[in-house]
């Protein structure tokens, strides 16, 4: 696999020259390869919003270089558009962000930006409206006739429908029930699995890192922490507990489980792999 | 970012004794101030003016780099009246080119006229730097309270500058989530002629609009919830008192407009 997104020593001081001066990230060196669903984690303040605020050039660093497919984005300033529409950011509560009178002409704000033919345009727009489960009529629809979670799937269709490689999102399930979150996260899902695009998720549940990413990129205190596989990163649970953040609590079960011999494997992380264990365990003993 | 760092009218708290004056106090004596830049007539007594703003700057403990800053954006229309005055107030002669000419009344009106202008400005940001705009607001309403006897809605009107000025910041910083959001999405706001960034800023302004709709119906909703219904018999949780702090500033204010009243009548300079 090949590398989509490198940083180099990627640094953003905000109100530089100030009393107010602050590092929001500093020295971040990162690559992540192409195909990939990362799981983005940090208590607030730790610097994920700057940093994913850089992959699509909406910040200019103060000092470092981003990649994007091994284009240096600032390299031509005056095209750094091309970048945003490669790598699709949607960000937190982003229903506030819709203004045109119907759906349709909403989602395809960002494919016209881009210049596409109108069949074209139609085309992406009807694709990623079935990619968030948006009916036909629907999309003839004002944006502000719709309930919450209508809303924020038809803000993800607005960037879905530019097709880009990487897709960000900053907490896309913020806010939503249980229903409309599994139903968000199994959308993005998908796309990550048709488009073969890289997915970055920033998210405060470890739970759904821990069903939906490969791997995770854990920020504190402006710097990356680690940027490892899924299992890697819960197995050090105390670390990440002194940062201020959680291993899912299904993998706290089972760990304390094994501690007290019980034979299930400590590096238990969904709660349908948990069950499959418990259930096994209990049919040795004879249990029905 | 550049949306987030303006700084006019803003206010920077601390524990000076300019801080701890009775906002109504400040106002008035703001107004008095004002009023005695305009009644100097001379370079003595616009002095008076200077030496008050060098005796109380250091009180409020500002930094001086904000005295500057506030200043900074008005340069140009002090160098603009200033260059006008000198070309156009009649005099005799010191440099003359063409129908242009320089007099020395003129030079003179041109400095006054500087001077009145940064004086004016430098004086009235301290107002803003050193008062809250809770406090501030409550300070107008209570001035401005006579006028309930005629009908005027002060405490409504008091409430919503009140308002106002708490969701400034708000609003900027939406403003910039917004440009954000429509700019990952590839719009287009710096390039093209004047017709189509006007276009280009639709997708800001409605969900802009939007949202401070959104706000103020939430806002309202809010505060019926906590039975607000208006200034009726109201009462406050700080009420506002003179002290000690505002009868000296009062005596000090009134010992300089007495001063810059006798230079001015004196006429010397």
């Amino acid at each position: 696999m090949s590398t989509i997104i490198r940083t180099e020593q990627l640094s953003h001081i905000y109100s530089q020259g100030t009393v107010f001066e602050q590092a929001a990230i500093r020295n971040v060196n990162l690559n992540i390869e192409k195909g990939e669903f990362v799981g983005v984690i940090g208590h607030t303040g730790s610097g994920k919003s700057t940093l994913i605020q850089h992959l699509n050039g909406l910040l200019r660093p103060t000092s470092g270089k981003v990649y994007i497919g091994g284009e240096d984005i600032w390299a031509k300033p005056k095209e750094i558009r091309r970048f945003r529409f490669q790598v699709g950011l949607v960000f937190q509560y982003p229903e506030y962000q819709l203004f045109e009178d119907t759906v349709y002409k909403d989602i395809s704000f960002g494919p016209r930006n881009m210049g596409l033919s109108e069949e074209e345009i139609d085309r992406r727009v009807r694709q990623a409206a079935a990619f968030v489960e948006l009916k036909e009529a629907t999309l003839q629809k004002s944006p502000f006739e719709l309930s919450g979670g209508q809303k924020r799937r038809v803000a993800i269709a607005g960037v879905i429908a530019m097709s880009p490689d990487v897709l960000i999102l900053d907490e896309p399930t913020a806010g939503l029930d249980p229903r409309g979150r599994d139903r968000i996260l199994g959308e993005i899902k998908e796309y990550h699995q048709q488009q073969k695009a890289t997915v970055l998720l920033v998210s405060h549940s470890m739970e759904d890192i821990a069903r939906y990413a490969s791997k995770v990129l854990v920020m504190n205190q402006a710097q990356v922490f680690l940027y490892d596989t899924v299992e890697a990163v819960f197995s050090r649970g105390s670390e990440m507990e002194s940062m201020g953040l959680n291993i899912p609590q299904i993998t706290r079960i089972c760990r304390q489980l094994a501690e007290r011999g019980i034979p299930i494997s400590p590096q238990t992380y969904t709660v349908e792999s948990a069950k499959d264990q418990i259930l096994g365990i209990l049919q040795k003993r004879g249990v029905k | 970012m550049a949306l987030t760092d303006i700084s006019i009218g803003q206010y920077f708290p601390g524990d000076s004794p300019v801080h701890r004056m009775d906002p109504r106090m400040k106002l008035v004596l703001t107004l008095v101030y004002v009023v005695m830049l305009f009644l100097a007539g001379n370079f003595s007594s616009l002095a008076m003016g200077i030496i008050l703003l060098l005796v109380v700057y250091p009180l409020s403990r500002i930094p001086l780099t904000l005295i500057l800053k506030s200043v900074k954006p008005i340069v140009p229309i002090v160098l603009f009246t200033g260059i006008l005055n000198m070309f156009f107030v009649k005099g005799d002669p010191l440099w003359t080119l063409g129908f242009l000419s320089i007099s020395r009344e003129g030079l003179r009106m041109a400095a006054l006229l500087a001077l009145r202008i940064l004086c004016l400005i430098a004086g009235t940001s301290l107002l803003t730097y050193t008062t809250s705009p809770i406090a501030l607001t409550d300070g107008i309403e209570q001035l401005f309270s006579p006028l309930k006897k005629l009908g005027a809605p002060v405490h409504e009107i008091a409430m919503m500058m009140t308002i106002t000025l708490r969701f400034i910041p708000t609003l900027i910083e939406e403003t910039d989530k917004i440009m954000s959001a429509q700019k990952a999405r590839g719009a287009d706001l710096e390039s093209g002629g004047l017709f189509q960034r006007m276009k280009a800023l639709l997708p800001i302004l409605i969900p802009l609009f939007v949202s401070a709709f959104r706000r103020a119906e939430e806002l309202a909703l809010a505060m019926e919830c906590r039975c607000y219904h208006g200034g009726e018999g109201r009462t406050r949780m700080r009420t506002l008192r003179l002290g000690t702090v505002d009868v000296l500033a009062a005596l000090l204010v009134a010992a300089f407009l007495a001063s810059t009243i006798f230079f001015s009548v004196a006429g010397a300079g």
